[in-house]
């Protein structure tokens, strides 16, 4: 609660608040982990149950899906670069390279969508079988969460540009950062566990 | 979305009628008289829109109190059902929604919300805080659990009960078994309070980790503290999954998908084992602070420090490790096979070891102590033997082999009531007596306290010791009647009499806050009961800040140390600063109303609609993430007033430690 400032530190870290509403975000990232590992675990348990509905090697795309990979891990790059340019203070590169994250992150949705489309028309949908619907929910929870983050990044950026780098805007872009670097690692995950095992299964 | 109105309203019940009627009447009263005494902006502005862990923690308590009478009510009528072989008060479809609404509501939403609610109240001041880290998200998760009580509350008048049990098995609890729209409610509502509860538990982890006091390290904190800090942790890493398991429930109820079906490749043990992942630690995420609760009260009215404190931690962080890999328990005749359920009974019967390690702490806690039989005490000292007869039947159950004569008996459910009565409501009642004068500054009348005791511990052990010998005779759980022929009948009559005596005894607790309120003496010193932590060295009640100075702590037991060495007691003028505080705001009660509404249509399915209102939440959101607030300074002046108000009042000293 108390307003002092610690200029030592980088701007997000300024204030006592700023300091424990990153803490609780790591926390709330752990929870995160719990819910993605649940989703994990009950794919794992249903990933061979066809039933009589097309497989892994029927549905998957794995150019398309590459293509997804690097879109995202580029993304995660290039939120890095905002950061640094952040501790620079420099808000121009700061703005500019999260606006190339999000146009990255869009890009990744749009792939995602268009393979969703592509498996509802070799008739795989999410009320074929059990293993279809523990992909969707699974792939559809981390796309949800990629939409919610330009959302949510999208509010950020009219913050900065409306108020510049303050000790809170630095921080309310610093946690996104945090949620797009995690959002990452799930989908190196989603990339090893479903598709690369999908294809060799 | 094809609305069938006729089936909006249940109807044909006469109990439900009666229910109906009741609700509308009540809910006409509150407005009237809330119009009539002028209220509304009181109402509004100092407990519905207010950020103050202590009064968020109050509106905790009483939704946990009211909760308590609705699956006291449920469990009573089921008592009435059994009382005689071949009963036909209840009829099966009505029976099985009654025990399924009696479990989920006295677990999520009496036993959570009471425990919470004294943590709320507790916890800062314990820490020497003057909030939680998180205020206003503080005042979001109690509207999203008062929200989703309020969501399953209203199955039972409109669309239907949920009648799967309070652990929902699939594929019972399925599209395919259940049609109706009842278990909607139990997946969205306990979907809306749980997300309310996560963001408890992370705001208590960085509260505790980041908030504490000047000296209070870890090992110097109270024992209700850690507790409350490991039940945090436990949130976090139990109710994730249970997110998951209701959403997937979800969306094989509203969407076809195929988690936990029979067709289609689902596997219904999944959710099972999802429920169970989460629901074991669950048990022990109530548990823990209640354990907490009676570490300080029988500390305090031992007159001693707490024995074995380091033990005490450990055991705890014990207890929690090993709650996350014991659920495979509850279904031992799954048929895993018997290696699995070997490793399971083990891990089982382990967690009696760092339990039995508190219990003989407590007892040696209270060896050589100068014992003071309060009301609070009273209950802790009620809680060692009665949690010992559950947590030895547990041990009993913990046996894979001998489990499959136990399962889905009467045994069982006596278990589960010795150990979550005893662990969980004779702790919150301790906790209330004893810190019910810090939250309203007037103490619960003694007298009254100890009826409400005595007909309450009675009347328990009446109602559930019935129970473990009918278990072990055969009789199961969850079956609405029996015949005469079993030879049920009188035990089953005890018990219905004992829940009689029971219900008498919670009665006694509500005209013992009534007779408080009207006529309790005002007139108490802050630390009426000679405590030893830091909630008690402030004003009772507490001014909203807290503290005007933050104490400085340096050892366990502070306050008592404080008042032994008379330090840290007075406030010169000096001392005072300005104090930054939170605004109070609308956005926390605006999301709990916008989830209820967006959760009401999910229920029935109406998915534009739903739609429309979860456009209310993101506009909440938005909001929230403009909202550039920053509290506000409390002036030297008026803190000089409020600290004067009560530290010059007459027996306002604190050095009476003998």
């Amino acid at each position: 609660m108390s307003a002092k400032v610690d200029t030592s530190l980088p701007l997000e870290y300024q204030t006592e608040q700023d300091r424990m509403n990153i803490l609780g975000f790591w926390v709330f990232l752990g929870a995160e982990i719990v819910l993605f590992a649940t989703l994990f675990g009950v794919y794992g348990v249903l990933y061979e149950r066809f039933a009589g509905g097309p497989t892994h090697k029927d549905i998957f795309v794995i150019k398309d899906v590459m293509i997804q990979t690097v879109l995202l891990l580029t993304s995660s790059f290039t939120m890095g670069i905002a950061i640094f340019e952040m501790r620079r203070h420099n808000l121009k590169g700061l703005i500019t390279w999260l606006v190339i994250t999000l146009a990255l992150g869009a890009g990744f949705l749009f792939m995602e969508i268009n393979e969703f489309i592509h498996y509802a028309h070799e008739g795989a949908t999410m009320q074929t079988s059990a293993f279809l619907s523990s992909l969707f929910v699974l792939l559809g929870t981390h796309g949800a969460h990629v939409t919610l983050g330009i959302g949510w990044a999208t509010m950020v950026i009219i913050q900065l540009l409306k108020r510049g780098l303050t000790p809170t805007t630095a921080r309310k872009t610093f946690i996104i950062g945090l949620y797009w670097h995690f959002l990452d690692v799930v989908w190196i995950f989603i990339f090893t566990f479903v598709y690369l095992k999908g294809l060799v299964a | 979305m094809g609305i069938k109105w006729d089936e909006f309203f249940i109807t044909g019940d006469p109990l439900i009628l009666g229910s109906q009627i009741a609700i509308l009447l009540t809910m006409i009263g509150a407005v009237a008289g809330i119009t009539y005494l002028k209220k509304w902006k009181y109402l509004w502005t100092e407990w519905l829109t207010t950020v103050d862990h202590k009064k968020i923690g109050i509106m905790y308590i009483i939704s946990a109190v009211l909760m308590f009478f609705r699956g006291g009510m449920d469990g009573l009528l089921m008592k009435a059902q059994t009382s005689r072989p071949e009963m036909e008060f209840l009829n099966s479809q009505h029976y099985n929604e009654i025990f399924t609404t009696h479990g989920v509501i006295m677990i999520l939403f009496m036993a959570m919300p009471f425990l919470i609610g004294l943590m709320n109240v507790v916890i800062p001041l314990q820490i020497g805080a003057r909030d939680v880290a998180f205020p206003q998200l503080n005042a979001l998760s109690f509207w999203l659990f008062f929200s989703g009580a309020m969501l399953f509350n209203i199955s039972f008048v409109i669309g239907g009960s949920p009648d799967a049990g309070w652990t929902s098995y699939f594929p019972l609890a399925g599209k395919e078994f259940s049609p109706g729209i009842g278990n909607n409610y139990y997946a969205v509502a306990l979907q809306i309070a749980g997300i309310g509860t996560l963001m408890t538990g992370i705001n208590f982890i960085v509260t505790i980790l980041k908030m504490r006091t000047k000296g209070m390290t870890l090992m110097k904190m109270p024992m209700f503290t850690w507790t409350t800090f490991v039940t945090s942790i436990l949130i976090v890493a139990a109710f994730p999954i249970f997110t998951v398991a209701l959403a997937l429930m979800t969306f094989d109820r509203l969407y076809g998908t195929h988690f936990f079906t029979v067709s289609g490749g689902g596997m219904d043990m999944l959710w099972a084992n999802l429920f169970w992942l989460w629901g074991h630690p669950e048990v022990y995420i109530v548990a823990l602070p209640a354990f907490g609760i009676f570490s300080e009260v029988i500390a305090t009215f031992s007159r001693k420090s707490l024995f074995g404190y380091k033990s005490m931690v450990f055991s705890i962080l014990g207890i929690a490790l090993l709650s996350m890999v014991v659920w495979v328990h509850h279904f031992y005749t799954m048929g895993s096979g018997p290696a699995v359920n070997s490793f399971f009974s083990i891990t089982t019967m382990a967690i009696a070891i760092p339990t039995g390690v508190k219990m003989f702490n407590w007892l040696f806690t209270m060896r050589k102590g100068r014992i003071k039989i309060t009301s609070a005490m009273l209950w802790a000292l009620a809680f060692v033997p009665c949690f010992v007869i559950g947590g030895v039947t547990g041990v009993m159950l913990a046996m894979g082999a001998a489990d499959y004569q136990y399962h889905n008996t009467l045994f069982l459910v006596a278990h589960f009531h010795y150990v979550l009565i005893p662990g969980v409501v004779f702790a919150v009642f301790a906790g209330l007596y004893y810190w019910w004068p810090k939250m309203f500054g007037f103490m619960l009348n003694e007298k009254l306290g100890k009826w409400h005791f005595w007909l309450f511990v009675i009347g328990f052990n009446v109602t559930f010791m019935p129970m473990f010998f009918l278990g072990l005779n055969g009789a199961v759980r969850r079956a609405y009647t029996y015949s005469a022929e079993s030879g049920f009948a009188p035990l089953f009559m005890l018990s219905a009499i004992g829940s009689i005596v029971l219900a008498a005894g919670f009665a006694v607790f509500c005209y013992n806050i009534y007779w408080s309120i009207r006529y309790a003496d005002r007139n108490i010193s802050s630390d009426p009961w000679d405590a030893r932590t830091l909630e008690w060295s402030t004003a009772s009640p507490v001014q909203f800040y807290n503290f005007a100075k933050l104490p400085e702590v340096k050892s366990l037991d502070p306050f008592w140390h404080m008042k032994k060495k008379n330090e840290g007691l007075t406030l010169h003028d000096s001392e005072i600063e300005e104090i930054h505080m939170p605004s109070n705001s609308w956005l926390p009660i605006y999301m709990g109303v916008i989830f209820g509404i967006a959760g009401f249509f999910l229920v029935f399915e109406w998915h534009i609609a739903a739609a429309v209102a979860g456009i209310g939440i993101f506009a909440g959101l938005i909001i929230r993430s403009f909202d550039y607030n920053e509290g506000f300074h409390v002036s030297k002046e008026e803190i000089h007033r409020i600290e004067n108000a009560w530290r010059k009042t007459e027996g306002e000293v604190h050095d009476h430690v003998s």
